[in-house]
């Protein structure tokens, strides 16, 4: 095949072809219309104003590297005004996190940001590697995801910022819908296409690469050589997310606008009000402060189910009867510090530079 | 015989397949001995199935290509423009597969 010349500025050779569009461009303009489209996502959904304090969750892999990049020269090339902050969460998990902790303290180099890493050691008392060694490897993701989610609004309230952003991408959003309507969750489904979430006691959260598919942000890395990491988690992945996602790459094979397609289905989902009505009421939890449905959060009863040993107890409502049927928690229980959204400035430290 | 030499890279996560090495020197012949037509890239990534793969075949070839989720470049190039599968193999070309399926 001759090479072709890109679309956009019609002299250099082409060496992408964008899955939204079918346009076949080059490096440079490559670069030029991801980083555009990402701004025009954040400036049509308003989601910063000048002077906020932007974490930027950050795991090392290629999404959240890719995002701490791009937000540092939006901000810089559109004068944005924000302070930007890396936020990593270390699971403790030996031969996994670790190693991309080694990546996010590289890129806090790289991208001049300070960065704050917070352990489920340090919070909970708990690293995933004793969790499953435990729980064993059947539900060990459900204390994962449930302590990690508490874990970055904890640790953004710690750095005393205004909003977190992740680096969800369009693939997972689709994957998050699909999984929704298979599972019949329509509260969730109602909710994950939205690009901004903020309960009242919550920390603002985003995705800046809402619409950004994933095949372009691996170019992106491939081509600015970005440093990622890229090790699949060594306690089983979440195999019904798996098979979604294998799904989805597969409608993509055959028709690659199938993405935002189920994006915008469901975006156009509407919520009937009483089905909305039927939903449970947010409120605070009684042991540690943090959100919850009930009187306490998840990771409160995870972690009382592990510290008293019946780990089940979060997992099952049989577990939960066992547990209660053993008396109220005793005193001397390991319980998470008091959650209190930040006022006024920052105590805590953040790693050295060095 | 003639041969072709190329540069074969894999990553994000890929290089666990291929005994986590992420670069290999691949040498293959330049025609199809069964079909006798010049090596294209579809050949090259049997030869790598069946050669260089350690393990989990069905994380690298979904039928008669790589799986879907796999981003593959021709000299920095998408293949998607390069004609994929039927791409003509040429002496010194480097090849890099990328799996994007691995978590962000």
């Amino acid at each position: 095949m001759a090479p072709r010349t890109c679309a956009l500025c019609e002299s250099a050779k082409a060496m992408l072809k964008r899955p939204k569009t079918g346009q076949q461009i080059c490096r440079d303009c490559f670069f030029y219309v991801f980083e555009t489209e990402v701004h025009n996502t954040i400036v049509q959904s308003k989601l910063f104003q000048p002077g906020d304090r932007v974490a930027i969750g950050a795991s090392g892999g290629k999404d959240s590297t890719v995002l701490a990049c791009v937000m540092k020269t939006l901000n810089d090339r559109y004068n944005y005004g924000l302070d930007l902050f890396l936020l990593s969460i270390d699971e403790g998990i030996t031969g996994y996190r670790d190693d991309s902790l080694e990546t996010v303290k590289r890129n806090q180099q790289q991208y001049e940001m300070p960065l704050k890493i917070l352990s489920y050691d340090e919070l909970y008392g708990w690293t995933m590697d004793a969790i499953v060694s435990q729980v064993g490897r059947k539900n060990n993701c459900t204390f994962c995801g449930v302590f990690r989610r508490q874990a970055l609004d904890r640790g953004a309230a710690m750095l005393h910022v205004d909003h977190i952003v992740t680096g969800h991408n369009a693939d997972d959003i689709a994957e998050t819908v699909l999984m929704n309507i298979m599972r019949g969750d329509i509260a969730r489904l109602g909710r994950c296409t939205a690009i901004c979430t903020q309960g009242e006691d919550t920390i603002r959260r985003s995705k800046p690469f809402k619409y950004a598919y994933e095949k372009e942000i691996v170019m992106y890395a491939y081509f600015k050589k970005l440093d990622y990491f890229s090790t699949e988690c060594i306690y089983s992945p979440d195999a019904y997310r798996g098979h979604a996602r294998v799904f989805l790459k597969e409608l993509e094979a055959a028709r690659p606008s199938a993405i935002i397609d189920i994006i915008h289905s469901g975006e156009a989902f509407e919520v009937r009000e009483e089905v909305k009505a039927t939903q449970r009421v947010q409120q605070t939890c009684i042991r540690c402060g943090y959100m919850s449905s009930n009187d306490l959060c998840k990771a409160c009863t995870l972690l009382e189910g592990l510290e008293r040993g019946m780990a089940s107890a979060g997992i099952t409502d049989r577990g939960r009867k066992q547990l209660e049927s053993q008396g109220p928690a005793p005193d001397n229980l390991r319980t998470i510090p008091f959650f209190k959204l930040p006022l006024g400035n920052p105590t805590i430290a953040i790693e050295s530079t060095s | 015989m003639t041969t072709i030499s190329l540069k074969v890279e894999f990553s994000g996560g890929l290089e666990l397949l291929f005994s986590n090495q992420r670069s290999h020197a691949v040498t293959i012949p330049s025609t199809d001995p069964a079909t006798s037509k010049p090596t294209d890239l579809q050949n090259l990534i049997f030869y790598l199935r069946d050669n260089l793969l350690k393990e989990r075949v069905e994380l690298f070839v979904e039928t008669d290509t790589v799986r879907p989720g796999i981003l593959v470049l021709v000299n920095d190039t998408d293949w998607e423009l390069e004609g994929e599968g039927d791409y003509v193999l040429k002496d010194n070309d480097e090849i890099v597969f990328i799996s994007t399926l691995h978590g962000g």
